[in-house]
């Protein structure tokens, strides 16, 4: 569905993007995961012909970004990241403007159907000025959607939304991406955990990691991780655990907790339990725990620590959990 | 044509949303008929003149259309391009001249409901004077000044498309306005020439003053103001095309 190759962009002497390779097949939710100023806004613009690329190809259906750019849209549904609203309309003709401009045969029944697909059909003599940032957010993916695009580009379709909202809008976007290709940008992990099929991880301006959530896990996971919690102190198991064959590091935690791995073909987890219990200890919990996301992304764009998405991401990870 | 009259369609109706048109055409119309009451007064009592139509018709253009055309037209395409909907526009099927086109004519349609309202005062002229109106100036009169604000509007939404601020497309505007009001002047103390023939042609206001507004109607000044109009939209579009390249 969309193919890109050796696409790069420069705005002036700065690289935005350097020779992105990916494809995106029909039917699937991709997130193009980065840090800010990783080029993802950059790439979603060429894909939508806003702007041409410095260098590189890029195709939507068999129909290149730029010598066919008029065809390109047509198939294309783009959110830009500051949802593009007129707050002198009302969301019904801001809906029509739209329709009208893509060309939408019946626009007005079609309006009404997309309006009920963001539920949002009870706003719309309402004007946009009037809406929160998350129905804004809703009116932006509704006019998206309103020429049935087989395509739908989403730039940081959740920024700025507070938790109840963005659960709602990435439950729009996999219902969408039922019928859809979605491609949005994120910078927050457990997003495109949710949300996504695939990730493709760009760091500036570069993809540094392409796979599915499940995939991109087992791969960096060498070896298993166990959380073990007890009751009372733990540092002196320490020793104890590190000791029991099969278990290749131990690490205290906070709260009576301690992480040990263990490599998979010799699962070391039925002794580690046998020798808490013997050593007088209770246990309370040992499970699995695997790399999240977040570590992973870390590990892929180490040499950029003040990273300003990673405060970001971590403030909004204690959002996911409440 | 279908994307142009959609761009126009939204262009034209946001003045009447928000209280830009009725500000606009209170004030002009109250100006106009203030000044159209005094002149048929000060006509009467003094029985030196008879009152005509081209007086109100030059209060129009100066310093009426003059100092409104840029303030209406300046954040045409400004304004999408500081808030983001310019990119949104760009991303829809709609090529960029279509764009222009779009926002220039729904600003001139604008214009031309004002002139059209104007129209109050010749009627209101033909009956008092006697016998009638002159036909013809005031016919080459309305001409004249459509197709004036035809390319000043075109103008102005040029040099919108230049800005993201709506102060700088409005100075700018001024700025470019002034100098085709201007430009002629030189000619006049400049040897006869080429290039005294050359400014003198430039001028947007020769073309006007001295043949619509005093009822002639030649070729060569519809072709004037046609061809402005037509530069000025046409560098209007290359200039949001070369926006898509920076």
């Amino acid at each position: 569905m969309i193919r890109v190759s050796k696409l790069t962009k420069d705005y002036g002497l700065r690289r935005a993007i350097s020779d992105l390779d990916f494809n995106i097949e029909k039917g699937e939710i991709v997130a193009f995961l980065g840090p800010n100023g990783a080029g993802k806004t950059t790439t979603m613009r060429i894909l939508c012909g806003y702007m041409p690329p410095t260098s590189g190809k890029a195709e939507i259906s068999g129909h290149d970004v730029v010598d066919q750019s008029l065809e390109v849209r047509r198939i294309v549904g783009y959110l830009p990241e500051t949802v593009p609203l007129y707050p002198d309309m009302t969301v019904f003709d801001y809906l029509m403007f739209m329709a009208n401009l893509r060309h939408v045969k019946d626009a007005e029944d079609r309006v009404d159907e997309v309006l009920e697909m963001v539920h949002m059909e009870d706003r719309a003599s309402g004007y946009v000025a009037n809406l929160s940032k998350g129905m804004k957010q809703r009116i932006g993916l509704a006019q998206a959607l309103v020429h049935k695009p087989e395509v739908l580009i989403l730039d940081e379709p959740t920024i700025g939304l507070d938790p109840a909202q963005i659960i709602e809008v990435r439950n729009l976007i996999r219902e969408i991406g039922k019928e859809h290709t979605v491609l949005l940008s994120t910078h927050i992990l457990p997003e495109a955990q949710q949300v996504c099929d695939r990730v493709l991880i760009i760091n500036k301006g570069r993809i540094v990691a392409e796979d599915t959530t499940v995939g991109l896990q087992a791969r960096l996971t060498g070896a298993q991780r166990v959380s073990l919690k007890v009751r009372g102190e733990v540092n002196e198991l320490v020793p104890k655990i590190s000791k029991i064959p099969g278990v290749l590091k131990v690490t205290p935690e906070l709260d009576n907790t301690l992480e040990f791995e263990t490599s998979p073909s010799n699962d070391a987890r039925p002794q580690v339990a046998r020798v808490v219990i013997q050593s007088g200890y209770d246990l309370l919990e040992m499970h699995m725990s695997t790399l999240s996301l977040e570590e992973i992304f870390l590990q892929l764009t180490r040499d950029e620590p003040s990273s300003p998405s990673l405060d970001e991401s971590a403030t909004l990870e204690t959002e996911e959990e409440r | 044509m279908h994307n142009i009259w959609t761009i126009a369609q939204r262009e034209y109706r946001h003045f009447f949303i928000s209280p830009i048109a009725y500000v606009f055409l209170v004030v002009t119309l109250l100006t106009l008929g203030g000044f159209f009451f005094l002149d048929i007064m000060v006509a009467s009592q003094t029985m030196q003149y008879v009152p005509d139509i081209q007086r109100t018709l030059s209060l129009l253009v100066f310093p009426l259309l003059f100092l409104s055309v840029p303030v209406i037209t300046m954040r045409t395409i400004a304004e999408e391009n500081r808030t983001g909907t310019l990119e949104l526009l760009l991303t829809t099927p709609l090529s960029d001249w279509e764009l222009v086109v779009g926002k220039w004519f729904g600003s001139f349609l604008f214009f031309l409901t004002a002139i059209a309202l104007t129209w109050i005062y010749p009627i209101i002229l033909n009956r008092l004077i006697s016998p009638g109106l002159d036909r013809g100036p005031l016919l080459a009169g309305y001409l004249g000044l459509i197709l004036f604000v035809a390319s000043l509007t075109a103008l102005g939404v040029m040099v919108s498309s230049l800005f993201n601020s709506q102060i700088a497309a409005l100075f700018a505007t001024f700025g470019i306005v002034i100098l085709f009001w201007v430009i002629g002047s030189p000619a006049q103390v400049m040897s006869p020439g080429i290039a005294a023939d050359v400014l003198r042609y430039l001028s947007i206001t020769d073309h006007f003053y001295n043949s619509f507004l005093v009822g002639v109607i030649r070729i060569d000044d519809i072709i004037y103001y046609l061809s402005l109009t037509a530069f000025a939209l046409l560098l209007g579009s290359v200039i949001v095309e070369t926006r898509r390249w920076r």
